[in-house]
């Protein structure tokens, strides 16, 4: 049997709005046919009528009172609906914190919000990441682009775009840079200095920011330019900007270029650029020091000399396990490396020593993984084929397990070199999560394992914790990735 | 190191960033109290390529 | 693309430097160009009878009877299906009308000028809310209040307005966004701020103490009776922009109840149309979204100038007809439609969120690249002719008609 229940509350106010809003809760109530709230007006109490929903209570009420009006399928359901709704009626509507929050849908309205906003950081996917960066660029932000997959084309149109207005474009593909102390993406909290960096590798940069931190010097700016920068189709222009940039600086009194080897058309311009200069340059090609050195110039083959050198020749690392400590003579060495630059260092010290060496990222003298048997290999799991769809290893350094139970059960294999970069960006407890996967390997072959971190005691990883998780489970820990090679040379007994 | 920002600045003025994309990235640099703001980016025209670039001819 | 942003620049200059004034109330015979006997302008985009909503039709047959064109009703709908009648928009005539946006000859018009475009805009007076012929009404009681507009109400506003010079119009809008009107949804500020400015001269010019009380009775128990000046005064800000060259800028959106409408300012007059939405919002008592007809009316050019549901954070009251109904969410919705918008209005301003200008110029090319469309702050009419306003709420403008106007624009620019 049908009910209709009228509640009068006497000489309630509650705007109409609202009061719909609780009509309609009410409505959608168990068992509720019809309901409305509304003020006592004449006017309303012949809507209410209309609709079925007056009671005599409700006939009785006056302009100034709240008539809560329900039809429903029985006596009980009305009043458990009116007994639902009454806290409701008291209180206030409030928006959850993720309402209130207004985040901008573009670019445009970000740097209307924001005017002092200088910097865009674009990690779009690589199809839209472009014209993103156009946008920026357009409105006169500096740019630095995470994002890979971008076309040559789109590289070297945005390029001359910032050229033309003055302003930075790094990357595509640029992980890192340091600006004005400030690391971004995948960056190291590093010591300021007087040391100034142009890289157009990500972990390069990294390596050397914080070899130097840690040695007692410090960074002014570390420009990123992105991986192809220094490929003859792109020509160099972020590069020889990034050097423009630090050569008037004048916080900056010695500057590093990192890179792998320039296209052959490029290389003369660079060299000529810094030749223009009157501060002192360092060199670091990975593995290329075959060209005219300027004068002002020191040429490196490892992310380590680098470092030394800008430090004014001084010597760092330290070895890590004595000569004669371990022997595994007439092994393999199995790098497994989430940062393709260090991967790189890695195959430039191993090919000085005279070894073979097969990479799936080879450098100049190295040989392509396909023919690595009896090699010993540096692979890059940063590479394209094992990060399709996946998080890159630096974020998530699951890809590393299963390469790493493959070397832990070869018996081939005698030293596995790592890397463990840490930072922001990074994976917050990288070390650890080696030491877990190592937990759950068989170790019958027991292989040695040398890592080396990327990283300094101001990261949020903290270098020494990480070095004490990884000394906990029996790994060498080396002061830098070049130390960490020659230790595994010392362990083949190799003269390095 | 914050101390001496202020006596280097390569972007002519404090660091501002505005993050398009992984929001992991405006995470860290706001916990170091960089000033970010992050884009809600969707690809554009919802993800119709030829309208989008059409827009992009049009000065967008 | 130079000639958009040039473009777009004189359109944003075009729309800030105009000077609404409310001049006058004259019947529509005397006023509106190309307006003749048996022609009936209608809200929206071009349409015709047969594809007309139930409110459209209903509000058609009750103007017939009121013009006195047919004796009744179902005479009318003979009438208007034997296509006796000329069916035009209001937006090819200067004109605008709240949803089935009747005009007609004998309609008394409010008249706007735009002091700096010189250029005129007219919209019918407000009816008030309930049964009215902008909801489909079309019984006696509607046609006699169109009938005293027609007599007392208009040439009494008419002769007031004559006689004090006019109604400024901006700072009156500036002082209703402080007093949290939006101006389509909620112009209960703006309609006290207009019977204060014109009761003094109403008395003045009156002859008759009862036609005068009544009057003034009719305007002060209309809380919307400001919206029909809001959309005249859009109308006249807008048709400056009409046709510049290479502009992305929306110049007028519309609905018939039927389709939705939108003309830019650099493809001139032509319309892109697509099907019109339904509202979402709340619903009087004794009513639900089954009875709601799609979404209607000339009013949204009040979004187009930047108020209605682009002004809604000054609005908090107006937010709670949609999402979780919370005032502090509504800043959220000017924010929004501040991504699509080229410039802000220096003049209109949101105390609340920090004197911010409501955004100005819907550029058609962010709207297609945020995927963002307006939002629209609107009353909702019962689907069947005659019944009424049933709710109010807000419609999302469909995005298909800015599609097609971003590829005619890039079409016309010679773009592809």
């Amino acid at each position: 049997m049908e009910f209709t229940l009228n509640k009068v509350l006497q000489g309630f106010y509650k705007d109409s709005v609202a009061l719909m809003r609780l009509s309609r809760d009410l409505v959608a109530m168990e068992g509720v046919n019809e309901a409305a709230l509304m003020i006592g007006s004449p006017s309303n109490k012949q809507i209410l009528r209309d609709a079925g929903l007056l009671a005599s209570e409700g006939d009785a009420a006056e302009g100034g009172d709240l008539v809560v009006a329900i039809r429903a399928k029985d006596s009980k359901a009305a009043h458990a609906a009116a007994e639902a709704i009454e806290p409701q009626i008291m209180s206030q509507t409030r928006a959850s914190d993720d309402d209130i929050d207004w985040r901008p849908q573009s670019i445009r309205s970000a740097a209307k919000a924001s005017p002092d906003a200088n910097l865009a950081l674009i990690s779009v996917p690589g199809e839209f990441a472009a014209a993103e960066a156009r946008k920026a660029l357009s409105r006169g932000l500096h740019v630095m682009m995470f994002s890979d997959n971008v076309s040559v084309e789109d590289e070297i149109a945005l390029k001359i775009q910032a050229r033309e207005r003055g302003l930075l474009m790094m990357g595509p593909d640029c992980g890192t840079a340091i600006l004005d102390g400030v690391p971004l993406a995948f960056a190291n909290n590093v010591a300021g200095g007087e040391i100034g960096i142009v890289g157009a590798s990500g972990t390069g940069i990294q390596e050397v920011t914080t070899l130097i931190s840690n040695n007692g010097g410090g960074i002014s700016q570390a420009i990123g330019v992105g991986g192809r920068d220094l490929k003859n189709e792109v020509g160099g222009i972020s590069t020889l900007l990034g050097i423009d940039r630090l050569d008037s600086d004048p916080s900056t009194s010695h500057i590093v270029l990192i890179s792998k080897p320039p296209g052959d058309r490029v290389l003369p311009k660079i060299l000529d650029r810094i030749t223009e200069s009157s501060k002192p340059f360092t060199i670091c090609f990975i593995g290329a020091s075959n060209f005219n050195v300027p004068a002002n110039a020191t040429v490196t083959r490892t992310l380590k000399e680098a470092a030394q050198s800008a430090l004014g020749g001084k010597s760092i690392g330290s070895e890590i396990v004595s000569k004669n400590q371990v022997s595994k003579e007439g092994k393999q060495i199995r790098g497994l490396y989430s940062g393709g630059t260090l991967a790189a260092e890695s195959q430039v010290i191993l090919l000085d020593a005279g070894l073979e060496v097969a990479s799936n990222a080879a450098v100049p003298g190295a040989s392509d993984l396909k023919n690595a048997a009896g090699m010993h290999q540096i692979i890059d799991l940063g590479d394209d084929q094992y990060t399709q769809g996946r998080p890159h290893p630096m974020i998530d350094p699951e890809i590393r397990r299963e390469p790493l139970e493959e070397a832990m059960n070869n018996p081939n294999v005698g030293v596995i070199l790592i890397d463990i970069v840490i930072g922001f960006g990074a994976h917050p407890d990288p070390a650890g999560q080696l030491v877990s996967m190592l937990a759950g390997t068989d170790k019958k072959n027991q292989p040695e394992i040398i890592a080396s971190i990327t990283g300094t005691e101001q990261d949020p990883q903290i270098r020494s914790t990480q070095v004490k998780t990884l000394q906990s489970a029996g790994v060498h820990v080396a002061d830098s990735n070049a130390d960490a090679a020659i230790a595994a040379l010392q362990m083949l007994r190799v003269n390095s | 190191m914050p101390s001496d920002k202020s006596q280097r600045s390569t972007l002519g003025g404090e660091i501002f960033v505005i993050n398009v994309g992984l929001e992991k990235f405006a995470v860290e640099l706001s916990e170091q109290n960089v000033p970010v703001i992050q884009v809600d980016w969707k690809p554009p025209a919802g993800g119709d390529t030829e309208l989008a670039a059409l827009l992009s001819k049009m000065g967008l | 693309m130079q000639l958009i942003e040039q473009g777009n620049q004189e359109a944003i200059r075009r729309m800030l430097s105009a000077e609404p004034v409310l001049i006058d109330v004259v019947p529509a015979k005397e006023i509106v160009p190309g307006l003749k006997d048996r022609m009936i302008l209608h809200a929206g985009p071009p349409i015709t009878w047969d594809r007309m909503c139930g409110p459209m039709q209903g509000a058609i047959a009750g103007i017939i009877v009121f013009e006195g064109w047919a004796k009744d009703l179902d005479a009318a709908l003979d009438m208007a299906a034997a296509g006796e009648i000329e069916f035009d928009p209001n937006h090819h005539h200067d004109a605008v009308g709240p949803m089935t946006g009747m005009t007609t000859v004998s309609q008394p018009m409010l008249v706007v000028e735009n002091k700096t475009g010189g250029n005129r805009a007219y919209c019918a007076i407000n009816e008030g809310l309930g049964k009215v012929m902008r909801f489909g009404g079309n019984d006696q009681e509607v046609l006699n209040r169109l009938a005293w507009i027609r007599d007392v109400l208009g040439p009494g506003m008419g002769g007031a307005l004559r006689e004090m010079g006019g109604i400024e119009l901006k700072p009156l809008i500036a002082r209703g966004l402080s007093m949290g009107d939006e101006m389509h949804q909620r112009n209960v500020a703006c309609s006290g701020l207009v019977l204060r400015a014109i009761a003094s001269s109403m008395a003045k010019t009156s002859k008759d103490a009862t036609a005068l009380s009544e009057a003034l009775a009719f305007i002060s128990a209309n809380d919307q009776f400001h919206l029909n000046i809001a959309m005249a005064m859009g109308k006249a800000i807008m048709d400056p922009l009409r046709d510049i060259e290479g502009s992305s800028i929306v110049t007028a959106m519309s609905r018939n109840g039927t389709e939705f409408g939108i003309r830019v300012s650099g493809t001139g007059d032509e319309w892109f149309t697509a099907p019109v939405e339904m509202p979402e919002g709340l619903y009087f008592a004794g009513y639900t979204e089954a009875d709601a007809n799609p979404d209607m009316g000339d009013s949204t050019i009040v979004e187009t100038i930047g108020l209605g549901g682009f002004a809604m954070g000054a609005s908090p009251a107006v937010a709670g007809f949609v999402g979780a109904g919370a005032a502090s969410e509504a800043a959220n919705y000017t924010h929004r439609m501040g991504e699509i918008c080229a410039s802000e209005n220096p003049e209109w301003t949101i105390p609340a969120m920090d004197y911010l200008g409501v955004p100005t110029g819907i550029d058609i090319r962010l709207v297609v690249e945020t995927g963002i469309v307006p939002t629209i702050n609107t009353g909702i009419a019962h689907r069947e002719p005659g019944v009424g306003q049933v709710g109010a709420g807000v419609v999302r403008a469909p995005m298909a008609c800015f599609e097609q106007a971003v590829r005619r624009l890039a079409e016309k620019l010679g773009i592809s």
